[in-house]
């Protein structure tokens, strides 16, 4: 009898109780007594087969927002966890498919003759499209890395550039406040420019493309304190959204049909497109607001398009497939936003429950110039000038880590489509490529000669894009 | 009561004279005859100073009538482009210009190592050794003069102790010494007061480099680090060379340029 117990004692003790849970907080099941020697592996495997997928996907673990590398005995060891409550281990799918990082530059091409102010890959990755202060758009070919089109008609330096969904459009907005629709086949401007604006353009966004197949309408932000939603076929100006007192700094089309406006004026105001209602005020910022980001950025961004390279024919199911892809990356959790802003601090919404933050996400010492979150909604990164990029939790905004290496301040941040490696720009003339699982510097990409004012990294994850002071246009390869 | 004001109280009483308002205006108009007969007649300096008055009164009616113009006239706004593109993000902010990219670090390296430099002032006048120096002359008697003593600013390094009087060939007074140079950038057109770090090279020769002797010239090198510059690497630049262009010991100050 007393040696059954033993058995019994020795049983529990090499297991423990687990609760498995997706990153909104629902449980897998109930919980359960997993072995001590369970790897991540195992994890995975028992993962897959509760949720019966047909095809195995990869998944990492996390226990209090660390990720698990080690089995979990060890583990508890280390952490010194109490087994008397059930461990919440909580899943996160990851991409199926691997960027590599991206670790020397393939091509340095001239032909602006002044600082590149923006970079663009379009959506489906094979083209790419810088702006300058030259007042010309460029897009260049990707194969052979040379200029395919020089776009002269603005005005004055180009400052916005963003490709439509389903990249048959381009958009560019210049500094006199105009905007130009280029065909991206022809380098032709299609139609005359868009006047409207006072002052110059700060933000670009195209409607997604599950709510309209072929893309129409786009929305631009101005320093004037307008946005204003625009029709490249009708080529008017459809909707005029007034109401900050101060330049808009950010302009969102979100994935459910508003539009959110992060302005000078410290407040976010979310619109609603048939009309241009103001449908939320998100207040709670002390000073301006820089950089909105969307957990469905990307998705939006990217449309249709994914990691495989598969080209649609019609429109119809280029909406189809965008709306898929949209619903599954955003679940079943309503959208979340995040805002950077010049008091040094971040603020997570969820718009669409309260008008008032989730988080407040402190830490940053400088103001925060750009904020981004991950493809998978699971990271949320910023860049601030105080030379630093944080990584944040993109579902609840706890703080995760600080990239530390820049030398000057931090201007723009770009993901990786497959959500593990993060790539940023500096004014201290370098790129560097972050590693999410180990959080640290992965890849230092000097040769820049000056700061670099925009990166990009293409949705197929081959080619990282960066402009910057020195005017000319870097291509990076992994 | 003031005589001036007899005529205000007559005037409020019984109202101006009948014909005052046309001779008002007749002494206006001959007022101008009048000042062009004395500016014709007047002689000597009263001639110069009354010249000089209305030369001043021509020259302000000519700008204020200049001034009105323009506030009436309707200009093109001047959409010109402007050098110097930014991006959206830094429009708004407050751009304080900074130094451009470093020249190679490299071209840097190669140009040490054959010791010439493209330097702002190629050319200075050769200093001679008894200028340099002034003897001293020691012992009992005054008769050895084996010590010098420089006459010209010395940079003399944090940890530098003076050697003992008996083996102390070279003396730097301490009132010659410094620590700071004003060295402006020549592209950004600005000064900044940065510490010396050490003086790297003194046209005059080897024994004065080695002396830390700042004459016009000098190349000397400063700590950068304030100014915020990077390498294409990425890397924060603290020490870059730059040249000596006053005669310190004249001025009680050094200014510097430096090369970019």
């Amino acid at each position: 009898m007393e040696v059954v117990e033993g058995e019994e004692q020795r049983e529990t003790s090499n297991k423990v109780m687990c609760l498995l849970t997706d990153p909104e907080g629902t449980p897998l099941g109930v919980p359960m007594y997993l072995p001590q020697i369970a790897r991540p592996q195992q994890l995975q495997q028992m993962v897959n087969q509760l949720l019966n997928n047909e095809e195995k996907l990869p998944y990492s673990f996390y226990i209090s927002d660390k990720e698990l590398v080690v089995p979990l005995g060890t583990y508890l060891e280390k952490n010194k966890v109490s087994v008397e409550k059930a461990l919440s281990i909580v899943y996160q799918p990851q991409a199926v498919f691997r960027i590599r990082p991206v670790n020397r530059c393939s091509a340095t091409i001239s032909g602006h003759t002044e600082a590149v102010l923006s970079v663009a890959f379009s959506p489906d990755g094979r083209r790419l499209a810088s702006g300058s202060g030259d007042t010309t758009v460029r897009i260049w070919d990707l194969n052979t890395q040379t200029p395919l089109f020089t776009c002269t008609g603005h005005k004055n330096w180009v400052l916005c550039i963003a490709w439509s969904p389903d990249g048959r459009h381009l958009v560019s907005g210049s500094k006199a406040g105009d905007l130009l629709c280029w065909d991206p086949e022809t380098g032709k401007p299609s139609g005359n420019p868009f006047t409207g604006h006072k002052k110059w353009i700060t933000g670009i966004s195209w409607e997604p493309a599950h709510l309209n197949a072929p893309c129409r309408r786009f929305v631009s932000a101005s320093k004037d304190g307008d946005a204003r939603i625009w029709d490249i076929v009708t080529k008017k100006c459809v909707i005029c959204l007034s109401g900050h007192t101060l330049a808009i700094t950010c302009v969102k089309w979100g994935g459910d049909g508003v539009i959110y406006t992060g302005s000078q004026d410290c407040t976010i105001k979310v619109w609603e497109t048939s009309q241009g209602k103001l449908i939320r005020e998100l207040k709670g910022h002390g000073h301006w607001v820089n950089s909105l980001a969307l957990s469905t950025e990307y998705v939006l961004r990217t449309g249709a398009f994914d990691h495989t390279g598969k080209q649609y024919s019609s429109p119809e199911e280029m909406k189809k497939v965008a709306l898929e892809r949209y619903n599954k990356m955003k679940g079943n959790a309503p959208e979340r936003l995040v805002s950077g802003s010049d008091d040094f601090t971040m603020f997570l919404w969820e718009p669409f429950v309260s008008k008032h933050p989730k988080t407040r996400m402190t830490g940053h010492q400088q103001l925060v110039n750009h904020v981004y979150f991950s493809p998978d909604g699971q990271w949320v990164a910023s860049a601030s000038f105080d030379k630093s990029v944080k990584l944040w939790n993109g579902a609840t905004g706890k703080f995760v880590a600080a990239f530390r290496g820049h030398v000057g301040p931090v201007y723009q941040i770009s993901w990786s489509a497959d959500s593990r490696l993060l790539l940023s720009g500096s004014k201290d003339s370098t790129l560097k490529v972050w590693d999410i699982r180990t959080q640290k510097l992965k890849q230092d990409l000097p040769g820049h000669e000056d700061e670099v004012y925009a990166v990009d990294w293409s949705p197929d994850g081959e080619k990282v894009a960066s402009g910057g002071k020195d005017r000319v246009l870097k291509l990076w390869m992994g | 009561m003031p005589q001036g004001d007899y005529i205000d109280l007559h005037r409020k009483r019984y109202g101006y004279r009948l014909d005052h308002f046309e001779r008002k205006r007749k002494k206006e108009a001959r007022e101008v005859h009048k000042r062009s007969q004395i500016a014709q007649k007047a002689l000597g300096i009263k001639g110069k100073m009354f010249a000089k008055k209305r030369y001043a009164e021509k020259a302000q009616m000519k700008k204020t009538l200049a001034m009105h113009e323009e506030s009436s006239t309707r200009r093109k706004v001047d959409d010109d482009v402007s050098k110097g593109a930014v991006p959206a993000y830094l429009l708004d902010r407050e751009n304080t210009t900074r130094a451009k990219v470093l020249s190679n670090t490299i071209k840097q390296k190669r140009k040490e190592k054959a010791g010439k430099w493209e330097v702002p002032l190629p050319k200075v006048r050769p200093v001679a050794e008894d200028e340099m120096f002034k003897v001293l002359r020691t012992g009992k008697r005054k008769t050895k003069q084996w010590k010098r003593m420089i006459t010209k600013a010395t940079f003399v390094g944090p940890a530098f102790t003076r050697k003992p009087p008996k083996y102390e060939r070279f003396i730097r007074p301490s009132g010659l010494r410094f620590t700071k140079a004003h060295v402006t950038h020549p592209e950004l057109k600005c000064t900044f007061n940065l510490e010396i770090i050490g003086v790297k090279k003194n046209p005059n020769g080897q024994m004065y480099t080695s002396l830390g002797v700042m004459t016009r010239g000098t190349i000397i090198e400063v700590n950068v680090s304030e100014l915020g510059l990077v390498t294409p690497a990425g890397k924060v630049v603290w020490g870059k060379y730059a040249q000596v262009t006053n005669n310190p010991e004249n001025d009680g100050c050094i200014n510097a340029v430096l090369l970019v």
